[in-house]
């Protein structure tokens, strides 16, 4: 894992949304060309390291740094042209624009970031689409897509400009296994074809599983397990373990904290 | 087409704006092409405005010929100036024009009439109106009714 | 104590929208003038900002001035001076209700439609999207939308007004049976192009400007969810009709003098 070379790094980040501390001193290291799952329980604000990572919040101290470019001092300019060339994002509900169809969904970022010809875009656009197998569905408009159609849509729309970094938010939710298997198939084909350094977040724990590379498990605003799937699954801590199978109760309790039981019930006849 | 269609019917509504904007201009507001710029200034010295305001009316014999431009008071006199624009086509007003301030009807609004005199120079950007006659201020005019009425008695 | 407590929290919270806005007003303008984002786009805004507004504006311009001939001749008349009315109707409507009623139903139309799409286009993250593809979504989807509800509003307060006179003449010349002459000519006579027109037309400027800006930066701010879309596209026409009665009387002390 040392071996490798690290896409992002991320050097204690802490970010705190109100009053609310959602990294307290986070650290971790994406390999290049590898598909990392990052996972956690809900609220633990996966969503939001993703959009640290893209530049869309601010924190409150630490570096991120992808590319070799510092995120958070980046210049407004500077950000855009990062994203622009490096990054690519596939949202949850896929974030197709409305009120273009599918085809111009896809051409939209190659019409406003380069002067190619309509022909040029064409052909462009055609051959993501034929990725995605979607090339006969590029009249329809986003209104007339399944969920899963639309997330392939938006997905060829990310792979539209190249990037080298993609980032998938919950990219499994809400899917029926047939779309969901496509979804996963895409992710592992792209990533091979292009040699993409890709992220994930999900809590599909067996969905991830299959694909990822590494997974990271984050927790109350740390990582807690950083790994291969088969590693954490044998000698991650009983944390890790507890998400990875799913048990009910364990270091993370099943009860809210609260005073002792017997007490509270007693007490409740002098209210 | 469906782009043609938007883009044509974008267009019809900038027309339609613009023939709204020509309508108003030529049609509610009566404005004639030839009216902008073509003005000369004179002024006037007034003992009592009597409520005359800015852009009144100056007319003679009843035909508007320009507008009331600037009110200002003449800190030496202690008397009104005003200043207003006459329209270049009547270039032929003696020196010796008279002005005075009259009223539209009863109640109406304070216009300035101008009476053309005989000589044979004329008034041009810049000049002065000598002869003038103020505005007749209803409660000078009681109280003078009054006090001749005392008087007599 | 409490009381004091969310008094002050409001102020605050209105000192920072008012700045938040005149930032999100300052970016996107700065950054680019009306073709910026494509002319296309301009054209597909003034397209569902001006023309989607057209009808509603037509028809309450014709029966605003049906109704100010009708009201007018009924003063007008007890004193025999009905001839003035094409005066009173024309300069009612060049002067303030040409610009108000049309701002505040520019506010009811294309201004809630404005804020719950732009609402809608984050709550969808479409402009999350636009971000992340290093598109700066203040000049593609502000700024064309500011832009056009500029343009827009001057030329719907001009149609109105022109709508309203003739639905006067209307009322007044076929109905009531002033002479035509009288109501032209009266008319002609007391507007002024510079003075009643074109004042007018500065009013709608800047009531266009105010309506859209409210309306994209509510919309821009919005609470990502259907209720806070909701809330935040009343809150627009509640906000943009105060500010447009607001405006007009600064506007009409500062013009039209007298204060």
């Amino acid at each position: 894992m040392a071996a490798e070379q690290a896409y992002v790094s991320i050097r204690d980040l802490t970010f705190s949304r109100g009053e609310r501390l959602i990294y307290d001193g986070l650290s971790v290291d994406f390999p290049k060309g590898k598909i990392t799952a990052i996972m956690g329980p809900s609220g633990t604000g996966k969503t939001t390291l993703l959009r640290l990572i893209g530049g869309q919040l601010l924190p409150d101290s630490g570096s991120i740094v992808v590319a070799g470019q510092e995120v958070p001092k980046l210049k407004r300019q500077q950000l855009f042209e990062l994203r622009k060339q490096k990054m690519g994002m596939l949202f949850q509900t896929g974030a197709l624009f409305t009120d273009l169809n599918v085809f111009d969904n896809v051409a939209f970022p190659l019409r406003t970031h380069t002067d190619l010809p309509e022909s040029m875009i064409r052909d462009l656009v055609l051959m993501k689409l034929e990725a995605v197998g979607l090339r006969g569905a590029r009249d329809l408009n986003p209104a007339e897509l399944s969920g899963g159609m639309a997330r392939r849509v938006a997905l060829a729309r990310s792979i539209a400009m190249d990037p080298e970094l993609i980032m998938y938010d919950e990219p499994f939710t809400g899917l029926d296994p047939i779309s969901m298997g496509m979804i996963v198939k895409l992710i592992r084909c792209l990533n091979k074809a292009l040699g993409l350094t890709s992220l994930l977040v999900s809590h599909d724990v067996e969905e991830s599983c299959s694909i990822a590379d590494y997974l990271c498990l984050v927790s109350g605003g740390k990582v807690i397990g950083f790994g291969t799937p088969n590693e954490l699954m044998h000698d991650g801590n009983d944390e890790v373990r507890q998400f990875l199978r799913g048990e009910p109760d364990g270091p993370v309790p099943f009860h809210y904290p609260a005073d002792d039981y017997r007490n509270d019930i007693l007490a409740g006849g002098e209210g | 087409m469906q782009k043609r269609s938007l883009e044509f019917t974008v267009g019809i509504f900038m027309v339609m704006g613009i023939v709204a904007l020509v309508l108003m201009a030529f049609r509610v507001s009566g404005l004639s092409v030839s009216d902008a710029g073509d003005t000369y200034t004179v002024k006037a010295h007034f003992e009592n405005l009597g409520g005359l305001n800015d852009r009144a009316k100056v007319s003679m014999a009843g035909v508007t010929i320009g507008r009331v431009t600037n009110i200002y008071l003449d800190k030496d006199w202690y008397s009104a100036v005003v200043e207003m624009e006459i329209n270049k086509d009547v270039d032929n007003l003696s020196i010796d024009t008279s002005a005075a301030i009259l009223t539209a009807g009863l109640l109406g609004e304070k216009y300035i009439g101008l009476t053309v005199g005989a000589e044979t120079d004329f008034l041009k950007d810049g000049d002065w109106i000598e002869d003038t006659q103020s505005a007749i201020v209803l409660e000078e005019l009681i109280g003078r009714f009054l006090f001749n009425k005392a008087e007599e008695g | 104590m409490d009381r004091i407590r969310t008094l002050g929290r409001t102020g605050i919270g209105m000192i920072e929208s008012l700045g938040a806005s005149s930032m999100l007003l300052w970016n996107s303008l700065m950054w680019g003038g009306p073709g910026s984002a494509g002319f296309g786009d301009l054209v597909k805004q003034l397209f569902s900002v001006g023309v989607r507004s057209l009808s509603i504006i037509t028809v309450a311009g014709f029966f605003v001035g049906m109704v100010l001939g009708l009201q007018g001749y009924t003063i007008l008349v007890d004193f025999g001076s009905e001839a003035a009315l094409g005066t009173l109707v024309s300069l009612t409507l060049l002067r303030e209700l040409g610009p108000v009623v049309t701002a505040l139903l520019f506010a009811g139309r294309a201004g809630s439609a404005l804020t719950a799409e732009i609402g809608l286009m984050k709550a969808t993250e479409q402009l999350s999207a636009m971000e992340m593809m290093g598109v700066d979504p203040l000049k593609r989807v502000i700024t064309p939308r500011l832009w056009a509800g500029m343009i827009s509003m001057p030329i719907l307060a001009l149609i109105f007004s022109t709508v309203g006179i003739w639905g006067g003449a209307f009322v007044a010349v076929d109905m009531l049976g002033i002479d035509d002459g009288a109501y032209w000519g009266n008319m002609q006579a007391s507007v002024t192009f510079y003075n009643d027109v074109v004042k007018g037309i500065i009013k709608s400027l800047a009531f266009g400007w105010v309506v859209t800006w409210i309306a994209v930066y509510q919309g821009y701010a919005s609470m990502p969810t259907s209720e806070g879309i909701g809330k935040a596209t009343t809150q627009t026409v509640v906000i943009a009709s105060l500010a447009v009665l607001g405006l007009d009387f600064v506007l009409t002390a500062v013009m039209f003098g007298g204060v």
